[in-house]
């Protein structure tokens, strides 16, 4: 109880509350965990992402990183990379991982659906042209085996190509010889994880006490 | 209709050759009174031992003379006379007999109902297994006029069960296991102690209400009769859900808790058995703080026991490089082992072979070689699912016996409602406790198949037969009322789950196997939520998932792993090996697509043939049409030679050829030896034999193709000119083909002419996969086209031919549907669009061949239009090769 009512006492806490459906006790936490990764300064950069160790082993850490750089994670239209972010956009990138509630109407679902796959789309698209492109997939998948060593480059690239043309062929269907695909939109995107039940999946515990002195 | 009459006059004679002694009666070795027959009363001494029953009464059986006298006894009879040259030694044989005439039997009870598809889509198997038994044990009884064969619980226990429960093991999906084992263990263990309990007190109380009227049942009695209809029974609840394929976590939860709650199941009705052995008087509070902790030590006990026979099994899989035939058996020896060892030590025997399933599957599938893998997959399966067919066909059995009925309406109706009652109550009040914790709540729907998909089974009857008689006075009641609820659950739980399932809407499980791009989503999916997670710092499943598997990659791989294998799987290696076996295996398949593109050009050649000689005979089978060569051969004389050396050749190649008449028969030979080993083949398809089994023979078609690929190549680009060199270069190479003496029909083929050619094409076709004798009027015209290269007949003909289904294809698939959809998924395989990898993650759905045609379809059609390109290009490829 002492904990909510100091939490609350926080300026700002109940905005953000509000924004980004974390309860005061999650956003306590997360600001505990914001300013230790942030060596107690009020904005983060790379380098102090980087510097988790945890996180060190993550074939693909590079692009999750970005990701919280990236304006249009911020639920504002903007556009663009930013050097470094603050509490409130770590929180609100935070937020897309949040668990969804247990009552949701089926629009609802739908939404929350389409906004985490929205996350995971521009964490793929990395020029913000919106569409994947063939180039930008490769550089997913070489990431992701980025720790099979020699073998993983050539795998990678037939691995990218073989999806890619899967992707074609599920979202063209019926494509002309000459035709050419140029990338994956997000309305393919969403069709294409059709099956893929993002809103049960993509969600993480977010604890009421904090453990983050456990991992370091 | 005809053919299951059939069936069912054929198992009656078996039966009433196998009808004997109980197999069952005598591997138990129970005090059951040896049955008295009739017939066996005066000749047989020893009660509990093989007795010649059945033979004189059998009539229709041819060895019934030979039964009479007691020389079945074979050896060491009485004195012989005269040198016997055979004797009737059935005592000799008689047990093993009996157990692999039941095991057939079962079997085919399950032929007759997979065999017709309305049914089973209707009601479950298991149901209609149950049925069978019923009529089977109806036909025993009529014979015998006592139930001399039955499930008896070593049997089960000791033999049936551990098969079943390997295999669910073994398949268990870990993550999904693992990442819901919180709730399951709260089902398994919660629910289940309060199924036991509230049945059992409820159940008194109604008996002190007096709603049973007189029976000797106490409350431990009670008790210990709920606690063995308490568990929920795996055999029934695989058999059920996996007909109705709800969504994965919803089948977890079922499945985990019925596999688990064994444990509580076993101790509960441990206790309660020592229990009512002691008499209430003597229970006091260490008694029941005992009967605690040997539930911790038989449960965990159990799993540690699993633990240690699953690493055993890795390690040893460590070291059979060298005897690779045998590999696969460890699985299964090991696993029996740990299985009997637990129960040996009366631990919960069928957590340890569950969690030496769950442990070894990731190291073994690593460390033996790919073919070993699919044997064991295969092998599991084969038992799992033959044992399943045994247990229930048995169960209905079992209950066709006068001596097991007592009937008691109270007491049976109200265990009926109880545990109807009490499951949906338990499930709901204990989700209702999960979900407060749970990051994806269970929903109400769930819930309702949760609380619905408590099915009672064999292990419930194991249980209550295994009860003692002198304690129990009403034991006969309660294996009567165990039945009643497992018929009730099994049969008509069973039967209204889908429809239920349908109505209620609940969330299905996929169909298709995942997409690449699912797949690797997948991957990137795991990545990101570690990462959120060692960002936000929060300590959740995907942390402690990464740091169990950091550890297990420090650890235990290296020791359990050999260093091979090892290498293979570095992190995310593990998926995407999958991957690179389908790629090799599209690599394959692709030359096999290309040499199918191959034939569907050579149908040209065929389709002058039906021209020549009319359409009528395109439906007729390549024998008849064998015939008309001969006929027509004289015809053909006069006739310019079609292109017979390359199918591909232009038609101006055609003047050329005429020169090399004499070689061109050489040829024609070669293409006839495929012709007579077509013909056969398609007449073997026919009767549902696999078209392309033969793996010289596709290397043989891929190599052929291959060749006259490159020779046509090679004309295209020269023009008109060196048919000669070309043929020449073909005599030489049908001159080794035919010193591998692969002619069956030599002198037919010279005779015969070009026309033979044709035929062989035709037998191409046949066995080329695809193409249907349907398809042939639609050729004729493109033909007219007679541009032979035209690559923009191509794609046309691709969607024709893919479209149909082959003749005898499409037979089978009338027949029975099981059969035909996978062999249309093998016939079809060199069709598969260009870039095969594409297709990969579709192409080896091994499990279900409906998700493999749903999941081909749309790629097949997008096939026809897209890239593949058309002919020329194609052919530089290969020349560059």
């Amino acid at each position: 109880m002492g904990a909510l009512q100091s939490a609350a006492g926080q300026p700002g806490y109940v905005d953000l509350a509000e924004k980004t459906g974390f309860s005061f006790e999650q956003i306590q936490v997360l600001h505990k965990r914001f300013k230790q990764l942030s060596h107690n300064e009020e904005t983060l950069r790379r380098d102090h992402f980087s510097g988790i160790p945890d996180l060190a082993c993550n074939p693909i850490r590079a692009q999750i990183i970005e990701a919280f750089f990236d304006r249009r994670n911020y639920h504002q239209n903007g556009e663009g990379m930013v050097q470094e972010i603050g509490f409130e956009e770590f929180l609100v990138v935070m937020s897309h991982f949040r668990p969804p509630s247990l009552h949701m109407t089926e629009e609802q679902r739908e939404n929350v659906r389409r906004e985490k796959l929205r996350f995971l789309f521009n964490m793929h698209d990395t020029d913000n042209d919106g569409t994947i492109t063939l180039e930008e997939y490769r550089h997913v998948v070489e990431e992701l085996l980025s720790r099979s060593g020699a073998l993983g480059k050539e795998t990678a690239k037939s691995i990218a190509d073989a999806a890619m043309l899967e992707v074609a062929s599920i979202s063209m269907g019926h494509m002309e010889p000459d035709e050419f695909y140029e990338g994956i939109t997000f309305e393919h995107f969403l069709k294409l994880l059709n099956g893929f039940e993002i809103e049960s999946k993509m969600n993480i515990r977010f604890l009421n006490m904090d453990t983050s002195t456990l991992c370091k | 209709m005809a053919s299951t009459w059939r069936f069912a006059l054929f198992l009656s004679v078996l039966l009433l050759v196998s009808r004997g002694p109980s197999l069952a009666n005598e591997e138990a070795g129970t005090t059951e009174p040896s049955s008295g027959h009739e017939d066996t009363s005066s000749s047989s001494p020893a009660s509990g031992h093989d007795t010649e029953s059945g033979h004189d009464t059998t009539g229709d059986a041819g060895h019934g003379d030979t039964g009479h006298g007691d020389t079945g006894d074979g050896h060491g009879g009485g004195p012989i006379t005269t040198l016997p040259i055979v004797t009737w030694r059935w005592h000799h044989v008689s047990t093993p007999y009996l157990v692999a005439l039941w095991i057939l039997v079962s079997w085919l009870c399950k032929i007759i109902i997979e065999a017709n598809h309305h049914v089973t889509s209707v009601i479950p198997e298991s149901a209609l297994l149950i049925c069978f038994g019923f009529i089977l044990g109806g036909m025993i009884w009529g014979a015998d006029k006592v139930q001399t064969f039955k499930l008896t619980p070593t049997v089960f226990f000791l033999y049936l069960l551990p098969q079943v429960i390997l295999d669910a093991g073994y398949a268990m999906p870990n993550k999904l296991f693992f990442s819901n084992l919180g709730a399951i263990l709260i089902y398994a263990i919660i629910g289940t102690c309060w199924n036991a309990a509230s049945v059992g007190l409820s159940l008194w109380g109604c008996h002190k209400g007096g709603a049973m009227g007189d029976l000797d049942i106490g409350l431990l009695q009670y008790l210990l009769f709920g606690s063995l209809i308490a568990a929920v029974d795996p055999v029934a609840v695989i058999a059920v859900f996996e007909q109705v394929h709800v969504n994965e976590v919803l089948f977890i939860m079922v499945f985990g808790e019925s596999l688990l709650n064994d444990g509580v199941t076993v101790v509960l009705f441990n206790v309660f058995d020592a229990f009512v052995s002691l008499g209430g008087s003597q229970i006091d509070a260490v008694e029941i703080i005992k009967g605690i902790v040997s539930f911790f030590v038989v449960a965990f006990g159990g799993s540690l026991m699993g633990f240690v026979f699953g690493l055993l099994i890795s390690l040893l899989t460590r070291w059979t490089k060298n005897i690779q035939i045998i590999e696969p058996g460890f699985v299964f020896i090991l696993g029996y082992l740990s299985y009997l060892t637990a129960e040996m030590l009366s631990l919960s025997a069928i957590l340890s072979i569950v969690f030496c399933g769950i442990c070894c599957q990731k190291y073994i599938n690593a460390n033996m070689d790919e073919r070993s893998v699919e044997t064991v997959r295969y092998t599991m399966k084969v038992l799992a699912n033959g044992s399943e067919t045994i247990i229930f066909v048995f169960l209905g059995i079992s209950a066709i016996d006068k001596e097991i009925w007592v009937w008691n309406t109270g007491f049976i109706l109200l265990t009926l409602l109880f545990i109807f009652v009490y499951r949906i109550i338990g499930v709901f009040f204990l989700t209702w406790i999960l979900n407060k914790f749970r990051l994806v709540p269970v929903g109400f729907i769930d819930q309702v198949i949760m609380s619905y998909g408590g099915l009672r089974g064999a292990v419930a009857y194991g249980l209550a037969v295994m009860l003692d008689e002198s304690k129990i006075k009403e034991k006969n009641l309660m294996i009567s009322t165990t039945l009643i609820v497992v018929y009730f659950t099994v049969i008509l739980q069973g039967i209204t789950m889908k429809p239920l399932v349908t109505w209620l809407k609940v969330k299905r499980a996929k169909v298709s196997e995942l997409t690449l791009i699912e797949k690797v989503q997948n991957k990137v999916f795991d990545h990101l939520l570690i990462a959120i997670e060692d960002i936000s710092g929060q300590i959740g499943h995907n942390y402690m998932r990464d740091k169990w598997k950091h550890f297990e990659d420090k650890w235990m791989t290296g020791l359990l792993m050999k260093p091979s294998a090892r290498k293979n799987r570095d992190h995310v290696f593990s998926v995407f090996h999958q991957l690179n076996l389908k790629d090799a295996m599209s690599y394959v398949a692709e030359g096999e697509r290309r040499g199918s593109l191959e034939f569907v050009r050579n149908e040209r050649a065929s389709v002058d043939f039906k021209k020549k000689f009319g359409d009528e005979f395109s439906e007729v089978m390549p024998d008849i049409m064998a015939d008309m060569t001969e006929d027509h051969s004289s015809v053909s004389d006069v006739r310019d030679p079609v292109p017979s050396v390359s199918l591909d050749m232009h038609e101006q190649t055609m003047k050329g050829m005429r020169e090399t008449e004499g070689i061109n028969s050489h040829h024609l030979l070669q293409q006839h030896l495929y012709k007579g080993r077509k013909q056969h083949r398609h007449r073997y398809s026919r009767s549902h034999f696999n078209v392309n089994e033969d793996e010289n023979e596709v290397q043989e078609i891929f190599q052929r193709t291959m060749r006259s690929r490159l020779e046509s190549f090679k004309s295209a680009k020269m023009g008109v000119a060196p048919p000669k060199k070309i043929t020449k270069h073909k005599q030489k190479e049908q001159q080794q083909k035919m010193s591998n003496g692969k002619t069956p029909d030599k002198g037919k083929s010279y005779q015969s002419g070009d026309e033979d050619f044709e035929f062989s094409s035709e037998g191409d076709r046949a066995s080329g996969y695809n193409a249907s004798g349907d398809s042939f009027p639609m050729r004729v015209t493109y033909r007219a086209g007679a541009g032979i290269e035209n690559p923009a007949f191509m794609p046309d003909i691709d969607s024709m031919s893919t479209v149909q289904i082959p003749p005898w294809l499409a037979e089978a698939e009338h027949d029975s549907s099981t059969v035909a959809p996978s062999q249309r998924a093998q016939v079809r395989l060199p069709w598969t669009p260009s870039n095969l990898r594409r297709l990969a993650p579709l192409r080896t759905s091994s499990r279900s061949t409906d998700s493999f045609m749903l999941a081909d379809t749309p790629v097949r059609q997008q096939m026809d239009n897209l890239p593949p390109p058309p002919p020329p290009p194609y052919e530089e490829d290969d020349v560059q090769m």
